[in-house]
């Protein structure tokens, strides 16, 4: 009597641990659309990489110039340093200090003052561009690369629109097909 | 008269029914000796459609042991089967497109097209803002030095993979359908090359190989799919096939990847979540050809 017992002690939890194995298995398998949808759906968020903004080398960071210099807040076209930069964003009605912070200079700042890393800049371009943001976090707006039902991509807006300038480049196209006729 | 009178009965052995059975039976034998197990195993190949898993793992092995020995590189052929519940279906903004034509020669690349005679499955076509999508005054080979050019805009068009597809109905051997996940296929072994598909397309997007494809050996794409980017012969059709060896994998198509202002999206239509759903609840969308009822699962939309 003692000895089936002892043998039905080790063989339920063995079952138990064999079903229980099972429905992982059978849960892993029979449920791929449950993945699916939630890489694409639910778990969008964290599934979305984003590259490190693309700030002009040697001149990052700011503050190691800036963080000596006194700040004009006049604003002003620039003449000795930082001349290079071709603004056309707007460019009657704001300048560096309406997106660059003053006081922390390797940040940017929203309109209403609070600091936005570079690495989150499309915070700052999302408060006049709104929509196209709500576009870009939905994965309409700018290229994506990776899995259509996974991990993926995205690129920050300034990737593609230089920020002081955003007109996206024309480009040269690449050679036009041949025209029909000469097969061999 | 019954064969087996004729050729087998002494009285009527003549020089006729002599030569007959003298042919068939050599050319049996000429098929079944002389021919490498290989191509008997070509020739006698039935539709993918109706294959077993048996057969299409054979015939996977063959096709890859062929294009390695051919290639000179590792070949991979791969029949996987569709995602579950998943239906593809492809949106192009045509306000994003500027026209420069990398997913042209991305598609090339990836999905082995010839370079000569030159396929290219994606047509980029440049139209005037002032017509509208105008197809008779669209423009194919464009040669700008910069894109896009003033007072035009660009529509790519490719398979737009219909959900009534004129091409499936009008193939006199089924060598193209529709797959579950929505993609349309070809079976190139199983085409004869009538090109009646090709006739039937609206939008002009099968290829048909008029000559042996060229492809340069470095610039091979070895990972393949049987339905999609296999070396094709000489004499068949082709077309996209939203890059099948990738969709199935759960990755975007070549095209989407190499658009530079990422014009192209891609996506399920039966995840509500999807890129592509979130394009038919928001936008602006219109499909090629409406009238026809073609049913296009290419939509392209306006983004802005």
């Amino acid at each position: 009597m003692q000895k089936t017992r002892i043998k039905l002690n080790f063989t339920i939890p063995l079952w138990l641990a064999v079903i229980f194995a099972f429905f992982l298995l059978f849960d892993d398998f029979a449920s791929p659309i449950n993945i699916v949808s939630q890489q694409t759906g639910n778990a969008r968020q964290k599934d979305i990489q984003v590259p490190p903004p693309p700030l002009t080398e040697g001149i990052f960071p700011c503050s190691e110039c800036h963080a000596e210099m006194e700040t004009n807040p006049e604003p002003r076209e620039l003449v000795d340093f930082h001349d290079d930069i071709e603004f056309t964003h707007d460019e009657k009605n704001r300048w560096c200090l309406d997106c660059h912070d003053a006081d922390n200079r390797d940040m940017l700042h929203s309109a209403g003052g609070e600091p936005i890393d570079f690495k989150e800049s499309y915070k700052l371009c999302g408060q006049c561009h709104g929509p196209k943001l709500r576009d870009w976090r939905a994965g309409i707006h700018g290229r994506r690369t990776g899995n259509w039902n996974g991990q993926k991509q995205y690129l920050l807006c300034a990737h593609c629109h230089d920020p002081h300038s955003p007109k996206y480049k024309s480009m040269k196209p690449e050679p036009p097909p041949k025209k029909p006729g000469n097969t061999k | 008269m019954s064969i087996k009178k004729t050729f087998f009965s002494p009285e009527k052995l003549n020089r006729r029914s002599f030569l007959k059975t003298a042919a068939m039976t050599s050319s049996a034998a000429l098929f079944s000796a002389s021919v490498s197990k290989e191509a008997r195993a070509a020739f006698l190949k039935t539709n993918f459609k109706s294959m077993s898993k048996d057969d299409i793992s054979k015939t996977i092995q063959r096709l890859e042991a062929q294009y390695t020995a051919q290639y000179g590189k590792k070949f991979s052929v791969s029949a996987k089967e569709p995602l579950p519940e998943t239906f593809f279906a492809y949106g192009l903004d045509i306000s994003r497109c500027i026209g420069c034509r990398r997913c042209v020669y991305a598609c090339v690349e990836e999905n082995n097209q010839s370079r000569d005679p030159q396929i290219h499955w994606i047509q980029v076509l440049e139209m005037d803002k002032e017509k509208g999508i105008d197809f008779l005054h669209s423009d194919l080979y464009y040669d700008h030095e910069t894109v896009p050019h003033e007072g035009h805009f660009y529509v790519p068009v490719h398979c737009q993979h219909c959900k009534n597809p004129p091409c499936v109905k009008s193939c006199p051997v089924e060598a193209t359908w529709i797959e579950p996940d929505g993609i349309v296929v070809v079976d190139y072994d199983w085409c004869i090359g009538c090109r009646t598909c090709m006739a039937a397309c609206p939008y002009g997007a099968r290829y048909f190989n008029w000559g042996k494809s060229q492809l340069p050996d470095e610039e091979i794409n070895p990972q393949t799919h049987y339905l999609g980017n296999r070396p094709r012969p000489k004499g068949v059709v082709e077309k996209c096939t939203f890059c099948i060896q990738r969709v199935r994998e759960g990755r975007y198509p070549a095209c989407v990847e190499a658009c530079p202002v990422g014009a192209r999206k891609f996506g399920n239509l039966l995840d509500k979540d999807s890129e592509i759903r979130y394009i038919l609840e928001n936008k602006r969308v219109l499909i090629l050809k409406e009238e026809l009822n073609t049913q296009p699962k290419f939509f392209y939309f306006y983004g802005t």
